[in-house]
C-alpha cells in the first residue's frame, strides 16, 4: 500500500481534472486507475467501491472518496489550501463555486450536437467575459494582492488559473481585457509545484478531442 | 450589525429551499426579500449585491453570499452541523453532494413540459430508489445508528430529509423498499427544530407551481425551454 491518493476516472479531464490540480498545486503525488471500458465502471460499481457508482472516485487515506466537491474539499482542507478562517473559507467557496459552473459550460462543449456548437461558444465567451472574468479582475484590482484570498495560496487561486486556462483553449484571445488575470494567470502558473503540473510528462490531461467522446459514451452510457 | 439573515430569492423552494431547511434546523430565524418583478431584480444587480449575477444571495455576518454550495458550507460549519473533524465532514460533503444531485433532478421539474414532466418523473424515481435511496439506507444499516454521520445531527441528515420529501411529493410509496429511511425520516422529522419547520405557517415554501414557474421566467427573462437531462 504506497500511501499515495488513487484516482479512478477515464483517462481524460471530464471531473476529475480539477482534483489533478490541487493535489499537484499541493506538491502531493498521486496514482491513476483508468477506465478503459463499460467492464472496468461495472467492476467498480459491482465491488461497492462507488457509494452512488459514479465516479469519480479517490482513494485517500483509508477513504473511497467520491463526488468531486467532497474530495477537493478534503484535499483543500488537508493541504490548508482552503483559507485560515470561516470567512475565507467562505470566500473560496464562493469563487470556487462559481469557477465551477463557467468550468461546466466548458467542459460540456465537445458533447454539443454540431448544430448547437456555434451558439454554445458564444454562451461560453459571452459568460466568461461579462459574467465571470469581471468578478476575479475586480477583486485582484481592488486588494491589490497576489492571491485571491486572504493573500495566501488557496484551491480559489488553482481552480481559477485552470479554468482560464480552459477558457484560453477555447478562445486564445479571451483575457484580453483582463490585465489583472492575464498577471495572476503568470504569477500562479510560475508557482513551482503548478509550473511543473504544466509542464509535458505530467498527470495533466489533454483537452477531450471530438474523436474520443464516442469511446467515452460508451464507458458511461 | 449582527441581524437576522436575510433571504434574496424568489417566493418559492427553487435553489433556496435548502437554505432555509438548514436555518430552520439550526434554530436560526431569518427573513426574506421575494423578487416578484423584474424591476427589483435589476436593482440588486446595479447595487452591486449579485457578486455574479445570480440569486440565490443571503446577507449574513456582513457578507452577501452567494452560491447556494457556499452559503450551505458558511451555515453548517457556523451552526456546528458540519462534523467534529475533516474525516466526518469528508463523509457530510459526500452524502451531501448524492442528495444534491438528485435534488437536481427535481428541480427543474415546474420548469418542462407537460410530456416530458411525466418522463422526468419515472426518472426522479428511478435514481432515488436505484442509486441514492439504497447508499443512505446501507449507510443507516451499517452503523445503527439515529443519525448519517458521527453519531450526532448535521447538515447531512437535514439536506436527506428534505430529498425525501421531496421525491415523495413524486411518488408517495417512494421509500417502500426502504425501512431504515422511513424510521429515520420520522425520527429527524420529530426533532424539534424541524419540526417546527414542518408546521404550516413555517417558511417552507409549497411545492412549485405554475405561477412559481411564471415569476421565474419573468424576473430572470428566462423564457427559453428547459429540457430535461
Amino acid at each position: 500500500m504506497s500511501g499515495k491518493p488513487k484516482l479512478h476516472y477515464f483517462n481524460g479531464r471530464g471531473r476529475m481534472e480539477s482534483i489533478r490540480w490541487l493535489l499537484a498545486a499541493a506538491g502531493v503525488e498521486f496514482e491513476e486507475c483508468f477506465l478503459e471500458t463499460k467492464d472496468d465502471l461495472i467492476k467498480l460499481q459491482k465491488d461497492g467501491s462507488l457509494l452512488f457508482q459514479q465516479v469519480p472516485m479517490v482513494e485517500i487515506d483509508g477513504m473511497k472518496m467520491v463526488q468531486s466537491r467532497a474530495i477537493s474539499n478534503y484535499i483543500a482542507t488537508k493541504y490548508n489550501l482552503y483559507g485560515k478562517d470561516l470567512k475565507e473559507r467562505a470566500l473560496i467557496d464562493m469563487y470556487v463555486e462559481a469557477v465551477i459552473d463557467l468550468n461546466e459550460l466548458l467542459m460540456t462543449h465537445t458533447f454539443q450536437p454540431a448544430d448547437k456548437k456555434e451558439q454554445h461558444f458564444a454562451t461560453i465567451v459571452d459568460k466568461a467575459t461579462n459574467r465571470y472574468f469581471p468578478v476575479y479582475e475586480k477583486v485582484l484590482k481592488d486588494h491589490g494582492q497576489d492571491f485571491l484570498v486572504g493573500n495566501q495560496f488557496s484551491r480559489a487561486d488553482v481552480q481559477l488559473l485552470e479554468t482560464l486556462l480552459m477558457a484560453e483553449e477555447c478562445k486564445p484571445d479571451i483575457l484580453a481585457k483582463f490585465p489583472h488575470l492575464q498577471s495572476f494567470k503568470a504569477r500562479i502558473s510560475n508557482i513551482p509545484s503548478i509550473k511543473k503540473f504544466l509542464q509535458p510528462g505530467s498527470q495533466r490531461k489533454p483537452p477531450l478531442q471530438e474523436k474520443d467522446v464516442p469511446k467515452l459514451m460508451k464507458i458511461f452510457h | 450589525m449582527a441581524g437576522k439573515p436575510k433571504l434574496y430569492y424568489f417566493d418559492g423552494r427553487g435553489k433556496m429551499e435548502s437554505v432555509r431547511w438548514l436555518l430552520a434546523a439550526a434554530g436560526v430565524e431569518f427573513e426574506e426579500e421575494f423578487l416578484q418583478t423584474r424591476e427589483q431584480y435589476e436593482k440588486l444587480l446595479q447595487g452591486g449585491s449579485l457578486l455574479f449575477q445570480q440569486v440565490p444571495m443571503v446577507e449574513i455576518d456582513g457578507m452577501k453570499m452567494v452560491q447556494t454550495r457556499a452559503i450551505l458550507s458558511y451555515i453548517a460549519a457556523k451552526y456546528n452541523l458540519y462534523g467534529k473533524d475533516l474525516k466526518e465532514r469528508a463523509l457530510i460533503d459526500m452524502y451531501v453532494g448524492g442528495t444534491d444531485d438528485l435534488m437536481g433532478f427535481v428541480l427543474m421539474f415546474p420548469f418542462l413540459s407537460a410530456e416530458d414532466k411525466e418522463k422526468q418523473r419515472a426518472v426522479i424515481v428511478q435514481k432515488a430508489t436505484s442509486r441514492y435511496f439504497p447508499a443512505y439506507e446501507k449507510v443507516l444499516k451499517d452503523h445503527g445508528q439515529d443519525f448519517l454521520v458521527g453519531n450526532s445531527f448535521s447538515w447531512a441528515d437535514v439536506h436527506l430529509l428534505e430529498a425525501i420529501f421531496m421525491v415523495e411529493e413524486k411518488k408517495s410509496d417512494v421509500l417502500s423498499g426502504f425501512p431504515r429511511l422511513q424510521a429515520f425520516k420520522a425520527r429527524i422529522s420529530s426533532i424539534p427544530t424541524i419540526k417546527k419547520f414542518l408546521e404550516p405557517g413555517s417558511q417552507r415554501k409549497p411545492v412549485p407551481d405554475d405561477k412559481y414557474v411564471e415569476t421565474v421566467r419573468r424576473v430572470l427573462r428566462m423564457y427559453y425551454d428547459i429540457k430535461a437531462n
